[in-house]
C-alpha cells in the first residue's frame, strides 16, 4: 500500500493509532465511570446529626414502623403515610444533609405520640429563611429566583392555597448537582419535579379544582412527542430564561408556552441558553469543534457548523461556475 | 435502440422527486432559524416530509438493487478493471476539451455499455456507496435507539448526522452534474426524452 515503507514502520503506526484511539475512548469512559463514582458516592456520608436524625428515621424511613402502644401494653406495626416517608439514602446525598430534622422541623416532634397540634402548624421554613440575605449563597441567587417565581402562574394562582418552594423543591431530597455530564438524568429528574402534580392527579387535587390534564393529548401537536420529553425538560417550553439566575422560575401560563419550532431549531437555539447554559459557558472557544459538538448532544438544526457550510456553498458555486463557462464554450462552437 | 426498460424509467422518476423533496427538505432543515422561519418550507413540515419521503426513498432503492440482481440491467454497473483510470481520463478529457474540437465520442452508447466510464464510475459511487451510507445514517437518525449514545464525548447522533448531510451534500452535487451533463445528447433533449420512452437516438 505505501511504497517505500517497510511492513514493521507501518505495524508501528497502526498500533499507534490504536492504542490512541482506545486510550482516548477508555479514558472517556473511565473519567466518567471515576467521575460518578465520586461525585455521586454521598451515600456515604456521616452525619454529625445521624445519631439523632435516626430517631425520626426508625419511623420515617421506611414504610412501616413499629412502636410500643401504651393503650394496648404491646408493640404496634403499622404502614408509614408514604407522603412522609424520606428515604436515609436521599436525605444523606441531599444538599441539606448537613442539618438535623429539627433544625427546621419543631423540637416537639422529638416525643411520640406526636402533639396534635404540630398537625395545624404549615410548613417550617422557606428556602429564603435561612438562604436569604446569606452572602455565602449568592451564587445560587435565591432572592432573584424568588421574586422570578413570584411572577409565575404557580404563585399567582396558588400561593394562597398553599403553593411554595416546597411543592416542587422537596427540601428533604433536594439535589442542586443532579445529572452533571449526563443530560439524560437530569432531564429525568427536572421532569419528575413537574409531572408530581401534573401527572398525579391525587397530588394535583390538593392545590386545585381543576379537571385532571392529560399531557400527551395537550402535546398531540408536538411531533415526535416522545423523543422530546426525553431529551428536554419541561421548563425548557414553559418558562421564560433570565439570565442572571441559574435556572429558570418564571412558569408562564400554557399559552406562552414556546410553540415555534425554530426557536429551538436553529442557530440560535433558545436550547443554549437554558438546558445546555453551563456548558456552552465553559466551552466557548472559537475553532471548529465548538459549532458542531454542541455539548454531546444532537438538535436538528441547532449543530449547524459555519466552516462546513462555506465549503459546501463554496462547492456549489464553482460547480455551477464550470457548468456555466462550459455552456459558454458549447455555444461558441455551435456558431 | 431501447435501453431503458419500464420499471428503470419508473424508478429513475421515483428517485428524481424524492430527492428533489428531501434535498428541499433537508435543506430547510439545516438552514430555518428564527429570523427565516421558513427557508422554502417551515421546520416542521420540512421534518415531516423528509421522513416520509426517506422511507419511500429506501423502499425505490431496494427496488433498484433488487431489479440490477435479477434482471440483466446489473451488468451495465459493472466495470472491467483493465485501463479503468485512463478510461475514466480519456472521457473527462472528452467532456472538457475534445468534444469543442469535433473529437468522436470515445465511449459511445452500445446495447452492451449504456454508460461511458465516468458515467458509471459516478454511478456506482451514488448508488453502491452513497446512497446506501445515506439511508443508513439516515435511518440512525429516524430512530436514535439504535445509533451509538456517544463517542470520545460526544453524542453518536452528531457523528450519524454529519455522515448524512456529507453525503447528502455528496449526492446533491451528483445530480447537479448529472442533469446537466444529460444536456450533452444530440440534442439537448434527447437524453431527456430517452428517459420517458425508452428509446436512445444518438
Amino acid at each position: 500500500m505505501f511504497s517505500g515503507m517497510s511492513f514493521y514502520k507501518f505495524r508501528i503506526i497502526i498500533l499507534f493509532i490504536f492504542t490512541f484511539i482506545s486510550s482516548a475512548a477508555s479514558a472517556g469512559r473511565f473519567g466518567s465511570w471515576l467521575k460518578e463514582n465520586t461525585v455521586q458516592d454521598t451515600a456515604s456520608y456521616v452525619s454529625p446529626y445521624a445519631e439523632d436524625n435516626e430517631k425520626c428515621f426508625k419511623c420515617h424511613g421506611q414504610s412501616i414502623y413499629e412502636y410500643t402502644n401504651e393503650t394496648l401494653g404491646r408493640q404496634v406495626r403499622e404502614l408509614m403515610c408514604s407522603d412522609k416517608i424520606i428515604k436515609r439514602e436521599d436525605f444523606y446525598r441531599s444538599n441539606h444533609k448537613g442539618l438535623g430534622c429539627t433544625d427546621c422541623h419543631s423540637y416537639d416532634y422529638t416525643t411520640f405520640p406526636h402533639p396534635g397540634e404540630l398537625r395545624m402548624e404549615q410548613e417550617t421554613f422557606t428556602c429564603l429563611d435561612c438562604h436569604g440575605g446569606d452572602e455565602s449563597f449568592s451564587q445560587y441567587h435565591f432572592e432573584a429566583i424568588d421574586k422570578e417565581y413570584k411572577k409565575s402562574v404557580h404563585y399567582i394562582r396558588l400561593a394562597k392555597d398553599g403553593f411554595s418552594c416546597w411543592k416542587c423543591h422537596n427540601p428533604h431530597t433536594y439535589r442542586i448537582d443532579v445529572g452533571k455530564g449526563d443530560y439524560r438524568e437530569k432531564i429525568a429528574y427536572d421532569n419528575a419535579i413537574c409531572l408530581n402534580c401534573h401527572s398525579n392527579f391525587n397530588n394535583f387535587q390538593l392545590l386545585t379544582n381543576r379537571k385532571e390534564i392529560n399531557i400527551i393529548q395537550k402535546h398531540d401537536w408536538l411531533p415526535n412527542q416522545a423523543a422530546h420529553f426525553a431529551n428536554v425538560r419541561c421548563i425548557e417550553c414553559h418558562t421564560r430564561v433570565n439570565d442572571s439566575i441559574p435556572v429558570a422560575h418564571l412558569i408562564l401560563p400554557k399559552e406562552k408556552a414556546v410553540r415555534l419550532c425554530n426557536e429551538c431549531h436553529s442557530q440560535n437555539s433558545l436550547l443554549m441558553a437554558s438546558l445546555y447554559k453551563f456548558e456552552s459557558r465553559e466551552n466557548r472557544r472559537n475553532g471548529f469543534f465548538n459549532a458542531i459538538i454542541l455539548n454531546s448532544s444532537y438538535v436538528i438544526g441547532a449543530n449547524r457548523n459555519e466552516y462546513l457550510n462555506l465549503a459546501s456553498q463554496i462547492i456549489f458555486l464553482g460547480i455551477f461556475i464550470v457548468i456555466i463557462i462550459h455552456i459558454i464554450f458549447r455555444f461558441i462552437k455551435k456558431s | 435502440m431501447y435501453l431503458y426498460p419500464k420499471w428503470i424509467r419508473l424508478w429513475h422518476l421515483f428517485n428524481a422527486v424524492l430527492f428533489i423533496i428531501l434535498i428541499i427538505t433537508g435543506l430547510s432543515m439545516q438552514y430555518t432559524g428564527k429570523d427565516n422561519p421558513a427557508y422554502v418550507v417551515g421546520f416542521a413540515k420540512a421534518v415531516k416530509w423528509h421522513n416520509a419521503a426517506a422511507i419511500l426513498l429506501t423502499i425505490n432503492y431496494i427496488v433498484f438493487v433488487t431489479g440490477n440482481m435479477i434482471t440483466k440491467n446489473g451488468r451495465y454497473y459493472r466495470s472491467e478493471r483493465k485501463n479503468y483510470i485512463n478510461n475514466l481520463i480519456r472521457q473527462l478529457q472528452y467532456y472538457s476539451f475534445g468534444m469543442f474540437k469535433g473529437e468522436k465520442k470515445p465511449f459511445p452508447i452500445t446495447e452492451k455499455e449504456k454508460f461511458n466510464p465516468l458515467q458509471k464510475f459516478s454511478y456506482v459511487l451514488a448508488m453502491y456507496v452513497a446512497l446506501p451510507l445515506l439511508i443508513i445514517s439516515g435511518l440512525g437518525l429516524l430512530f436514535p435507539e439504535i445509533t451509538i449514545k456517544n463517542f470520545l464525548g460526544v453524542s453518536g447522533l452528531i457523528y450519524t448526522d454529519m455522515l448524512h448531510i456529507t453525503m447528502g451534500f455528496f449526492l446533491s452535487v451528483f445530480m447537479l452534474i448529472h442533469i446537466y451533463t444529460c444536456t450533452l445528447g444530440a440534442k439537448p433533449s434527447s437524453l431527456f426524452w430517452g428517459m420517458i420512452t425508452g428509446y436512445h437516438r444518438d
